[in-house]
């Protein structure tokens, strides 16, 4: 039978499940077999804090989003196009999102009564007509795969579990993916165990099959390759590309890379991921606790290593002391913060912006620390390199503020050529500084103020540096008044004098016409993006610029600001990045800010950004 | 720059056994250095009769003998009266935060094994606000050498009790006597699974040299807890131990290899795992415990400890535990050694390119 092939530009689908279900596993399965047949792409995994909450519960449904298309896109999607949904509870807690005419597949076999009633449904979704907007594919999943494996020798549990991969297999042919990857990606992970290695694939090809083969699927469909600029690309997320970051920072500043970590959600996967790569000379320590975490990344700084810890907000308050420390000590180090909605414990896997004003201001005492934040999951490889560069340059903590949205979520990465990144090598002090042939602890760079970088084992350059005010120049300990305003002034022109550094902010405004500005930071860009876009589109003229150095700002924002009547800022906390504008520029700026721990939707910033445009009019 | 091997390396280049064979990573000294090359140009500035005075000269008399030069020497301190300690040596120094100089020294020995790594703290900086990084670097065995001077009391916020007084000590944030239950800073570091566990005393400078001594030497971490006088908050708080005609009764200097006796009597068992101390007329000679620093299981050493009594009848000093277990630093330079022999050096861009990638022309 020769099924239709129906061509789309565009699809959303949402693989949903129990957190024991594998979704994140099928998720990324299939958006690596998007990333290979040269979609464009972005993913959104969401999932709970709990390992494994109570099977069927709504708890513990996780899911995975990807939005895929034969042109660029920026954000994961509104709305799926497509829900699979393996229980009731997946169906219960996605349904809402659902726009009219998505397509549902459910897992037939877990709509018992009992699964039923543990989420609240009083009679069947699936029969009694409450799903009538769309089109629902009724597949018995897990007694179709339990069919195509009971040739192996596995148990009934693991038979079980290949039920994501007959409905990966089912989602590949609907949508024509290459089937080569995952199945490479199977044996490799199977490789010890042939008997599961065969179930799973049996229940791929069984789901592959399905598709082709049964009525209740009538059409197929084809999303073409987008035309990206040319270049070798993979798939990354914001969390890999910002270990693959500081790899290249530690190779482009030629100083061997330190990490002292305390695992946390959604930052562990750093420390996982560079505890594999020591052949690049990584060390990687596990810390007792945040605050020796990145206490050893300084000792390890002031030995001439470059310095990097990595957390979460709860984990950045405990540093605070510590960053103080570096600030005063004027030594390089990387601290990388993955926004979770907080305050307190808050909720760890869900994304959030609001430890801005934590990264600029969370120590005592006049305590300037440079803050950058990627605009998108690839843009933390760019945004690492750019922190290894200020710190190493301006001898300063640079704080890094990625978040649980760009940590997680992948898109396509053109992977650079490494002989064109820039050349970071450090100067390390050799010699005395002083007129009198003696070395100068504090006297600075007249270009960068920095301060020498002077490491144990260098003779002739010993020198005691610590948290107590030093004299400008030697270095000792100095409670002169004078002195010390000196010395608070001069660590905030330090850092103010990043900026000459820095490329003039951006504005896009193809039309010249508009006469609002869009402006975010960090993780928002892709919503923004594509937000503006959509407004275009129906004719709107909207100006855009994205904050991706947040401290000190790049040259250009304040002519920026005052260029536009109205400047739109919207942020996933209560208005932080506004609260600077007014206080830095006395900028009149309307911010749009919700904290649902989940990235803005396009189609709602359109609305907004419409409303401020119509109000400008 | 940090070099990973040091070219002249301290006693690794003949047949003897080094001298410090826990600074077999260091460089060795060009030239014979003396105390007065590790005297900074700082004024030395604790309260006249300190106790800190009179460990910094032993300090400073000391370094010489380890024959390594001193730009490879760094001492990192905490916060309090004792962690002034590095502004008034010549060598590298990190006056850091209160409590954590353990981790910061962590991150230092860890990347930098050619270096000699001193911890300052004190009771307070190390046993209370930072308690918990102290036994971590201990029972990580990072090559670092920790001296706590303990004077049980908090000096530099002017007389506040710390985790070292004796219980319902009358100060100013206890005016009706503290209500802790005080630590043993040698139990606490034996319980914390470290390798090198030692006790001395601000005022008896020859033993406190032969404790300096045996720490530099031990690869791994070491803790030495030096009982150190504070004047003006606490003062003789240590006297017992200082009066000539009392000391020798209660001091217990262990040696290992040699008796363990104090004031004519002998450490014997007790018979319940423990020890005791018991007169000649009760245990015979042969009862006597003879000290073995190298026992691998630590409850000897943790028995030892316990000896102390809260009006210092009597008091062990000395090397109380000493044994061999990888260093956290050479465990972790072994991983990143082994993964180049493994899989070569890394190179960027096959990192970057590695996993599945696909090509737009």
């Amino acid at each position: 039978m020769t099924k239709k092939v129906q061509r789309l530009d565009r699809v959303i689908i949402r693989f949903a499940g129990d957190s024991g279900d594998g979704m994140q596993l099928t998720g990324d399965r299939f958006t690596q077999e998007t990333a290979s047949f040269g979609n464009d792409l972005s993913t959104l995994p969401n999932f709970p804090a709990e390992i494994r909450a109570p099977a069927g519960t709504l708890p513990g449904v996780s899911s995975f989003q990807l939005h895929f298309a034969d042109h660029d896109i920026m954000t994961p999607g509104d709305a799926p196009d497509v829900l699979v949904a393996m229980n009731p509870a997946a169906l219960k807690a996605n349904v809402d999102d659902l726009p009219r005419g998505a397509t549902v597949i459910a897992n037939t076999d877990e709509f018992t009564k009992r699964s039923l009633a543990k989420v609240g449904y009083a009679s069947d979704p699936l029969e009694d007509g409450s799903l009538s907007e769309f089109k629902v594919s009724r597949v018995p999943l897990t007694s179709m795969t339990m069919k195509a494996v009971e040739e192996f020798d596995v148990t009934k549990k693991d038979a079980q579990r290949a039920k994501n991969m007959f409905a990966l297999g089912l989602l590949s042919w609907m949508y024509n993916r290459p089937t080569e990857g995952t199945q490479g990606f199977l044996k490799s992970k199977f490789a010890a165990k042939p008997e599961i290695l065969a179930a799973n694939l049996a229940a791929f090809q069984a789901g592959w099959n399905f598709g082709e083969t049964t009525e209740d699927f009538a059409v197929s469909y084809e999303v073409k390759p987008a035309s990206l600029p040319p270049g070798t690309y993979r798939n990354i997320t914001g969390n890999l590309a910002i270990s693959y970051g500081l790899v290249a920072a530690s190779r482009l500043t030629g100083l061997p890379l330190f990490l002292g970590s305390y695992p946390i959600t959604p930052a562990s996967d750093i420390l996982h991921e560079l505890s594999r790569h020591k052949r690049f000379g990584v060390r990687t320590f596990q810390a007792e606790d945040e605050i020796a975490g990145v206490g050893a990344a300084l000792g390890a700084a002031f030995g001439g290593s470059l310095g990097v810890t990595t957390t979460s907000g709860p984990g950045m308050v405990l540093k605070g002391e510590t960053l103080g420390l570096a600030v005063m000590t004027e030594l390089p180090l990387i601290v990388v913060d993955v926004q979770r909605a907080g305050p307190s414990t808050g909720m760890p896997t869900k994304t959030e912006q609001a430890d801005l004003l934590l990264a600029l201001f969370g120590r005592n005492g006049e305590s300037p620390v440079p803050v950058l934040a990627p605009r998108s999951p690839a843009d933390c490889f760019d945004i690492a390199v750019e922190a290894g560069r200020i710190a190493t340059a301006y001898r300063t903590p640079v704080i890094v503020l990625s978040d649980g949205y760009l940590a997680n979520g992948s898109e396509p990465w053109r992977i650079p050529d490494v002989s064109a990144l820039p050349d970071l090598s450090v100067d390390f002090a050799e010699e005395p500084n002083g007129d009198g042939g003696e070395f100068l602890a504090y006297r600075r760079d007249p270009e960068t103020l920095a301060r020498p970088w002077a490491v144990p084992g260098t003779p002739g350059l010993e020198h005691r540096i610590g948290g107590i005010e030093k004299s400008d120049g030697r270095g000792d300990i100095s409670y002169s008044p004078a002195n010390h305003d000196l010395m608070v002034r001069s660590r905030q022109a330090k850092v103010d004098g990043i900026a000459r550094g820095l490329d003039p902010l951006e504005v896009d405004d193809p039309s010249g016409e508009a006469r609002v500005l869009v402006l975010g930071w960090g993780g928002t860009y892709g919503s923004i993006a594509a937000a503006v876009r959509r407004v275009r589109r129906a004719g709107g003229s909207v100006a855009q610029a994205h904050l991706r150095h947040l401290n000190p700002f790049p040259p250009g924002l304040e002519e920026a600001l005052a260029r536009y009547d109205r400047v739109l800022v919207p942020e996933i906390n209560l208005g932080q990045l506004s609260l600077l504008l007014r206080g830095r520029f006395g900028a009149d700026v309307t911010g749009y800010n919700k904290v649902r721990g989940l990235p803005f939707k396009a189609e709602e910033l359109a609305g907004v950004i419409q409303e401020v445009i119509d109000r400008a009019e | 720059m940090p070099s990973e091997n040091g070219s002249a390396v301290n006693g690794a280049d003949g047949a003897a056994a080094p001298a410090f064979p826990g600074l077999k990573l260091v460089p060795a000294a060009q030239e014979p250095s003396k105390a007065k090359d590790f005297k900074s140009d700082q004024e030395v500035r604790w309260c006249p009769g300190c106790g800190d005075y009179a460990i910094l000269a032993a300090f400073q008399g000391f370094l010489p003998e380890l024959g390594v030069p001193r730009e490879n020497v760094v001492i990192v301190s905490g916060i309090g009266c004792s962690s002034r300690f590095p502004y008034y040596l010549s060598t590298y120094g990190m006056h850091s935060i209160h409590g954590r100089a353990p981790a910061i020294a962590t991150g230092l020995a860890a990347s930098r094994p050619d270096l000699s790594v001193w911890v300052i703290t004190g009771d307070g900086d190390g046993l209370s606000i930072g308690g918990n990084h102290l036994i971590h670097a201990l029972r990580r065995n990072v090559n670092v050498n920790v001296l706590l001077f303990n004077n049980r009391i908090y000096g530099l916020t002017k007389g506040q009790y710390s985790p070292t007084s004796e219980a319902g000590k009358v100060t100013k944030s206890s005016p009706m006597g503290s209500l802790d239950s005080p630590f043993n800073p040698v139990s606490l570091a034996l319980g914390a699974e470290a390798t090198f566990v030692a006790r001395t005393v601000d005022s008896d400078r020859k033993h406190l040299t032969s404790v300096l001594r045996a720490a530099a030497a031990h690869e791994g971490a070491s803790f030495v807890e030096i009982y150190q006088n504070c004047p003006i908050f606490n003062d003789d708080a240590f006297e017992p131990l200082k009066d000539p005609a009392e000391r020798d009764l209660r001091l217990l200097r262990m040696e290992h290899g040699e008796p363990l006796t104090a004031g004519g009597r002998g450490v014997v068992a007790d018979g319940f795992g423990g020890l005791r101390l018991a007169g000649p007329e009760e245990a015979g000679e042969d009862a006597v415990l003879r000290h073995d620093a190298h026992r691998e299981d630590p409850g000897y050493a943790f028995a030892l400890s316990r000896l102390d009594q809260p009006a210092f009848e009597h008091v062990p000093i000395g090397v109380f535990r000493d044994v061999r277990r990888p260093t956290y630093d050479a465990l972790m330079n072994e991983q990143v050694a082994e993964a180049r022999s493994a899989q070569g050096e890394g190179d960027l861009g096959a990192l970057l390119a590695s996993g599945d990638t696909w090509t737009v022309e």
